[in-house]
């Protein structure tokens, strides 16, 4: 299956049929004078990691909250694979099973065991077998690192566990693209890279993922493409060499030297 | 002060009181918790639900009964039920209802307001993100509402809706204006028959107080318990 | 129309009492129940506040006494409160006291008003204590740290500040204390729930009677809700949040 990815920017990515995630000039409007997101259009083929920068209140985490029609728009289109989001007809709760999500707050529900946050979407939208799902949730925990805590709950665990814990819940529903929304920002220093070090192998293992993160070391090392926002649009949309190397647009070059610098 | 009291009336009226009165009041407090609980979720879903008309009935519900004294409404209750009842049934006249069955509706569409509160508060201070999470993962609305919304909005809540039971508790005790047979009624019943008022309302005073009193404690004790474990 | 008009033509009957119309009737009844809350709601602001101080000072016996007012307070069933007011006060006392206490003129009126305010205060008590606590604790050091004492600190810097927390609450007690004062009918006050019930026994109008005071409550809770809310917009400190 994902051949494709084994190291990043191979171009054989970029031309691999319908994409995973596809933006047509997506607006939104919170009031009508107030405009988060302004003609957005991108694309994510198989296998792509992209990463998604910019200032606070860009607009770039509203911006991934779409694809999965956390966020509702009022103008352009969202394809997932193939499936139009914005379309009364789709399916969402069987679109976003397909989409895994990881939240800034990691969101685990608190009322439930870990075990019990990795199966109960597995049995409840998948209809998966209590079995099935336990093992699921048995190897995802092994991956991550955590095969000791299933049974605590996740006020027992530090920030980093738990962001671990939601990747893998969100990886048990075995999905197409992962989006992540700035996973680590709410995490103490010394735990951020715990958390990164499962996303660089999530996306080493050609992962689809879009991540909004201030990371930047995170982005030089996995990301295919840069995507800088500014103002609700997006002001450059290249490979990550070309974003770091010379950045087209002021307000990006000032960014990075802003992010750089610390 | 105490020297020409006569204990020998409560004592006698003792199994009488309880029997009787305490379990008529306990289980008029229970049920109406139960279904005052159940009836407040829904509004308070409904509230929260934000498809038209749903907010605005459970709204203007809620706000219309909890702007009423209990005792108005229910007179209210007590005088609408039978032809309530008799449109139900298509029976040419007003059915009686047995006052315990009518205190219950009463107490329970009254308190259904003031629990439904309690559930919008717990629902609302939940933050956003769960639900988004529940979203994210695939589940619909009823699957987020029943899985993760309600059971921590219910646990987050659970020593505030316990107090409101300890009220409700205290309230039922104006069932009294319709002398029907609960704790205070058959407490004055009693104080009346004999001349024994005085020693009546101060024995109900301390049951009251010793039952409220217990069971405000241990709701304190169950709030520590839920804060250690958050 | 002329159903409409039949429809209310009962209030304009005069009233078997022989005092007026039955509009009027209720007028008085809502007067009493003004009366009684205004009274209620002095005795449950000044009671509530020293109470709720004391609860939050360091001395232990002010905290055990104020604690022990609180659970009396909030514990008995406020009906049963007036009736231990009315009919049990006056024989616990001297017997003298007693017989002139049950010979005050009104005194089901005062009972009611001052038995409601105590039941009131003991919840005011609590909202109050709560606010004080929930105060930075860098506030009370630093007031002590101006040279402030104890007493001073609480009238210049922490009860300013406390009432401004407690105003949401305190409104929602305000309303709680005018409907409650309906109890005052189990001792034979005429107040307004009362006097729609009177309308009621001698009419059998029922429906209209009720009706006429369920209105006159929702119109009391708009009320006091807008002007409780100018007030809260009037004393808000700038920079600090208020509700909408």
């Amino acid at each position: 299956m994902n051949t494709a990815a084994t190291t990043p920017n191979s171009a054989a990515k970029q031309s691999s049929g319908v994409p995973v995630i596809e933006m047509i000039g997506v607006s939104k409007w919170y009031t009508p004078e107030f405009q988060v997101l302004d003609s957005c259009s991108t694309s994510v083929q198989k296998g792509e990691v992209v990463v998604v920068c910019g200032p606070s209140g860009s607009g770039k985490s509203t911006l991934i909250k779409c694809v999965n029609a956390l966020e509702p728009f009022q103008q352009g289109d969202i394809f997932v694979e193939g499936v139009k989001v914005n379309d009364r007809a789709t399916d969402l709760p069987k679109l976003r099973s397909r989409i895994g999500m990881v939240f800034q707050n990691f969101e685990l529900f608190p009322h439930l065991t870990i075990m019990e946050n990795l199966t109960l979407a597995q049995r409840k939208v998948l209809k998966r077998g209590k079995d099935e799902a336990d093992a699921k949730a048995r190897k995802l925990l092994q991956r991550v690192g955590l095969s000791d805590q299933a049974p605590k709950y996740p006020g027992q665990l530090s920030g980093g566990q738990q962001q671990r814990v939601a990747i893998a819940r969100a990886l048990a529903m075995d999905p197409v693209a992962m989006l992540f929304d700035e996973p680590t920002s709410a995490l103490d220093p010394e735990m951020v890279s715990e958390v990164l070090d499962v996303m660089v192998e999530l996306a080493r293992e050609g992962m689809t993922m879009m991540v909004v993160t201030h990371e930047m070391g995170f982005a030089r090392k996995v990301a295919d493409r840069v995507i800088f926002m500014d103002l609700g649009a997006i002001v450059e949309d290249v490979p990550t060499e070309d974003f770091f190397g010379s950045p087209r647009s002021e307000r990006a070059q000032l960014f990075l030297s802003k992010i750089l610098s610390h | 002060m105490f020297s020409n009291f006569d204990f020998q009336v409560i004592i006698d009226a003792l199994p009488y009181l309880f029997l009787e009165g305490m379990v008529f009041t306990l289980k008029l407090t229970l049920l109406a918790a139960l279904f005052g609980t159940i009836l407040g979720t829904i509004l308070a879903l409904m509230r929260l639900s934000g498809v038209w008309p749903l907010p605005q009935i459970a709204g203007t519900y809620v706000n219309f009964v909890r702007s009423l004294p209990l005792l108005l409404v229910i007179f209210w209750f007590f005088f609408l039920v039978p032809f309530i009842a008799q449109k139900i049934v298509g029976s040419p006249r007003p059915i009686p209802i047995d006052p315990f069955l009518t205190a219950l509706i009463t107490f329970s569409l009254f308190e259904a307001a003031y629990f439904s509160e309690i559930m919008r508060a717990g629902i609302q201070s939940l933050p956003k993100g769960q639900v988004a999470a529940g979203y994210a993962l695939g589940l619909s609305y009823p699957q987020v509402m029943r899985r993760i919304v309600l059971p921590q909005a219910f646990r987050n809540m659970l020593p505030v809706l316990l107090t409101q039971t300890i009220v409700l508790f205290q309230d039922t005790s104006l069932v009294y204006v319709l002398s029907l047979n609960d704790f205070l009624g058959i407490a004055g019943k009693i104080g009346q028959r004999d001349g024994r008022l005085t020693e009546m309302y101060l024995f109900v005073a301390l049951v009251y107080f010793l039952i409220s009193f217990a069971a405000s404690q241990a709701v304190r004790r169950l709030q520590v318990h839920t804060a250690i474990i958050r | 129309m002329d159903k409409v008009v039949d429809w209310f033509s009962i209030f304009w009957q005069e009233s078997a009492e022989g005092t007026g119309t039955y509009a009027y009737t209720l007028l008085l009844g809502l007067q009493l129940t003004l009366e009684i809350s205004v009274i209620a709601a002095v005795v449950a602001f000044v009671m509530g506040s020293i109470v709720g101080v004391c609860r939050t000072l360091p001395s232990p016996l002010a905290r055990r006494l104020s604690g022990g007012y609180v659970e009396f307070f909030r514990n008995i069933p406020l009906l049963v409160q007036l009736f231990l007011w009315y009919f049990v006060l006056p024989e616990l006392l001297p017997r003298d006291i007693g017989m002139w206490l049950k010979q005050v003129p009104y005194s089901n009126f005062y009972t009611a008003a001052f038995g409601l305010g105590l039941f009131t205060s003991a919840r005011v008590a609590v909202q109050l204590s709560a606010a004080i606590t929930s105060m930075p604790r860098g506030q009370k050091l630093a007031a002590t740290a101006l040279g402030l004492t104890t007493r001073q600190s609480y009238t210049s810097v922490l009860l300013p500040m406390a009432y401004r927390i407690v105003f949401p609450p305190l409104t929602s007690e305000l309303l709680n204390l005018i409907k409650n004062s309906s109890v005052a009918l189990t001792i034979g006050v005429a107040e307004l729930t009362q006097s729609a019930r009177n309308m009621d026994s001698y009419t059998f109008q029922t429906f209209q009677a009720f009706t006429a005071a369920t209105l006159i409550y929702l119109a009391l809770n708009i009320l006091v809700t807008m002007v409780m809310r100018r007030i809260e917009h009037g004393v808000a400190v700038p920079g600090m949040l208020v509700a909408k």
